[in-house]
Parts: structure tokens; sequence; C-alpha cells
């Protein structure tokens, strides 16, 4: 019968979740790296038994884990993320000059078919690639060398390089954002990038059309329609048909279109969820009621979730790594809380449950589906 | 031999007790300590000193007999009961909130 393990990322510490394919019990294992943040876990789609885990506090700075057992044992792999070469400067939120420093990884990416290769995207803003396991980490310097790159700024969270999407179709195509830089897209495997935020409006930089500066919160995609993407923008829900050559807001009647989460439904392309949140001060959803919003339409039209959510006094937030789904029929849905519940859907969002509640703040949920 | 004490974090990554023993060879620094603690547990690379700019991290403080030598130059000598293995080199995670 299949399975699912669902990798969970919090402020102090990591957990897996595991259930058989009904996914009503759950056996939660952690925490692991207890009182380290682990910002972000995933495992190889080539081998689900090959993880990467992102370990870091502001002690004793970053460290990558990787399991070649689904979690069951772990191995520090290697830490040295240094950036290519001279490393020029970025905005700092005064305006100023600021040298590139990296902080911390928010993202571990692996190949589609390599179990040894896996993408890093890091703060301040770089991609990062090992194709030993983890062991040795090299820079694609060329996104940092973008002409843009010395007017990019932090947002709130940092200059994170948040999100990195591999094209299942074409092995040279690659998408990653930045917060808050925005979207950008190789073709050609990292060598060059280019800016794709054509189409997205933000009131608070001084050029609400401009190529760069758009605080871009997560990217989704299907892989049946590699050329369709869906946004969840610091404000806007945004879609593009043309693999970023052009966006349009489809936020439709959601009640904000302020969040941080956006991902698709295993089987059906058009169906999409978002968490909103009440607005970029007030990281809370918004009447205290926790509704995930679900799309059949590819936007436009949303429908709330409720039906086993809290719908009082609920003042948590959803972050932007912190929603997956299994690829399971029905369609498995997850999402973590900074209130420390991992809530699960095992019918596509129509009931949900707590699947574990009482964590620290959860940083990242990923699912995998195991044979 | 010098004693070298790790925090708590430290010692669970690198899989040992509280205190640790290394030898250093030549002159007993900040810099050679940590060298030789490095090479014997390469795990700490990275934890307590950046490893691009070698700087000790902000949150990591070093203390021995009593003394807070956090910001002595990293090729100072450290006091002479370190070397001789009567006192240890403390690294402290420091108080930080979080």
């Amino acid at each position: 019968m299949s399975a699912v393990r669902v990798l969970v990322g919090t402020r102090k510490g990591a957990f897996v979740l595991r259930a058989d394919g009904k996914r009503e019990r759950w056996e939660v294992s952690g925490p692991h790296f207890g009182g380290w943040e682990m910002y972000h876990l995933k495992g190889s789609p080539a081998d689900p038994n090959r993880l990467y885990a992102s370990q870091s506090t502001s002690w004793f700075g970053q460290l990558i884990q990787r399991s070649d057992d689904g979690g069951a044992s772990w191995e520090p792999v290697g830490n040295a993320f240094a950036y290519d070469g001279p490393t020029g400067t970025h905005q700092s939120h005064d305006g100023t000059p600021h040298p590139w420093a990296f902080a911390r990884v928010w993202h571990l990416e692996p190949s589609l078919t390599d179990p040894d290769m896996v993408y890093a995207g890091v703060e301040d803003a770089a991609l990062f690639r090992s194709t030993d396991g983890g062991r040795t980490w090299r820079e694609l310097p060329a996104l940092r060398r973008h002409e843009s790159a010395p007017g990019w700024q932090p947002g709130a969270g940092g200059m994170c390089l948040h999100t990195i999407i591999l094209d299942p179709r074409h092995a040279k195509r690659m998408f990653v954002a930045i917060s808050s830089a925005g979207a950008f897209r190789t073709d050609d495997g990292g060598a060059s990038w280019r800016p794709i935020n054509r189409g997205l409006h933000s009131e608070q930089i001084p050029n609400p059309d401009a190529e760069v500066g758009h605080c871009v919160h997560r990217l989704a995609m299907h892989r049946s329609q590699p050329q369709v993407l869906f946004m969840q923008k610091h404000w806007d829900v945004m879609r593009s048909d043309d693999a970023g050559e052009s966006w349009r807001e489809v936020s439709g009647n959601l009640p904000s279109d302020f969040g941080f989460a956006i991902d698709v439904h295993a089987h059906e392309p058009e169906t999409i969820y978002v968490v909103p949140i009440k607005s970029d001060s007030e990281h809370y959803p918004p009447e205290g009621k926790l509704r995930v919003y679900r799309s059949r339409s590819g936007g436009e039209e949303w429908e709330a979730l409720t039906n086993g959510l809290p719908q009082r006094d609920c003042y948590v937030n959803v972050l932007r790594d912190a929603m997956a789904v299994d690829g399971l029929d029905p369609c498995g849905v997850y999402f973590g809380t900074t209130g420390g519940q991992v809530y699960a859907s095992a019918d596509a969002g129509d009931r949900w449950t707590a699947i574990v509640r009482d964590l620290p703040a959860v940083l990242s949920v990923e699912v995998q589906t195991l044979p | 031999m010098i004693r070298v004490v790790l925090p708590p974090h430290l010692r669970k990554l690198a899989r040992v007790e509280r205190e640790v023993q290394i030898e250093v060879v030549g002159p007993v620094t900040q810099r050679t300590v940590l060298d030789a603690l490095e090479a014997r547990y390469p795990v700490l690379r990275g934890t307590i000193r950046d490893h691009v700019t070698q700087q000790r991290r902000p949150f990591v403080r070093f203390f021995a007999c009593e003394q807070d030598l956090s910001h002595d130059a990293p090729d100072a000598p450290l006091p002479e009961a370190v070397a001789t293995g009567a006192e240890p080199f403390m690294v402290v995670g420091a108080m930080a909130g979080g």
C-alpha cells in the first residue's frame, strides 16, 4: 500500500510524519536537530530515501544534513557556501550599497533525475548547486551578476532566494524567485538569467511596473504544463501562461490577495490553493478564520475551504514554503502554521485535520508519496 | 593537550562530551586551537568561524581563565594556563534570545 511522508521544518527542529495511503493515522518522529532552525527539508524525486535538510542558527551558522534512509538517520555534509569571485553589492534597507554576505539556505531543490544533484537558494540571494550529494557547493554566479542585481533590496525577511522550480520538460530551464527582486528564468542551465516580471504591479516600489523589485513570495507549477506558473506576490495572486513572459492577476474574489503559500493540485493542473493573509502588516488570516482558498479554474474564482479549520480567534501565519501536496488520489494537501499545527486534507481540501499540533513555528512542509 | 569546552549544540554535532582535548603544535592562539579543533572535528567548520572570512561568528564567544577573549586578535597567545591544559578554552554561545 502506498504511503506518505511529510517533512516539516520548524523554528526549533525538524519533524517527520508518516502515514499509510489512507492518511488517517500519523506517526510523528522528532524533533530532529532540536533547537536549530530548519528552514527546509526535501526529498529527491529520483530516490525518495535521499533527503536534504537546511539546518541553521544565528549562533552557529549553516549546516546541510543528508539522509539516505528516509530520515531515520542523518549525516552532516558540506556547509561551505562561498560566493564565486567578487561579491559586488546590493542595496541595503537604507539604500546604501551592501556587500553580498551569506546568511542561510532558505530552500533546497533536489534534481528531478539525479539524487546527488541539489540546488540551494540562499540569503543573500544566490543560487548554489551540489553534484556530490551536498558535500561541496558551487554558486551559479550569473544570477547574482545580473545587471539589475546592484539595485536589489532585501524584503523584511532578508534578501533571500526562496523558490526554485525545475522545468520537467526542459532540463536547462529553471525558475527562481527572490524577495524582493522578483522572478527570474534561465534557459541555459544557469549560465544566464532574465527577469520575468512583466505584468506585475507593486505599489510599494517607486515604479510600480518596474522590471525588478517586486516582492514575489512564491511560485508554483504543475509538471504537466510547465509553461503555466502561479505566483503569490506580496499582494496579488498572479498567473502566467507563457513561462513567465507575462503575468495577469487572478486574485478574483479572494478576501485578501496578500499571502505567502501557493500550490497546485497533483492531478488537476488548474486547481490551485492559497491561504489568504490579512495584510503585509497583519500576518494572520482575515477575520481570525483560517481558510484555504481553492480555485478549480486556474484563478479568479475561489472557494473557501473551512471544514476542520479554526473559524474564530485564529491568528497564525502560513509561510511561503509551508504548503505541499501529495501524489495520491484523491490528492492530499498539507500546510503548516506559525502556531505549530500541520493540517492535512486527504480529499483535495474538502476536509481538514490537524495531524500534529503544538510544534514550534512551522517554516516548511514538503510531502513525499511513497510506493 | 589543550582542553576545549564546547556549547551543547556543537557537542551534539561533533558527537563529543562537554570537553575535548586536542594537540596544538607551536604557539597556542585562538587560530591554532580552532584550526586543530576543526581538523579533528571537520563538522565544526563554519560553526564557530565564518567559512570565508574566518572571523568569529557574532554570537559565539571565547572565554578562558574567567576572561572574555572574544575580541582578542586571533593570533594573540592564549593564557599560559590554557596552553598547559590547566584551564579550558571555552567556546560559548552568546546569550542572545531565541
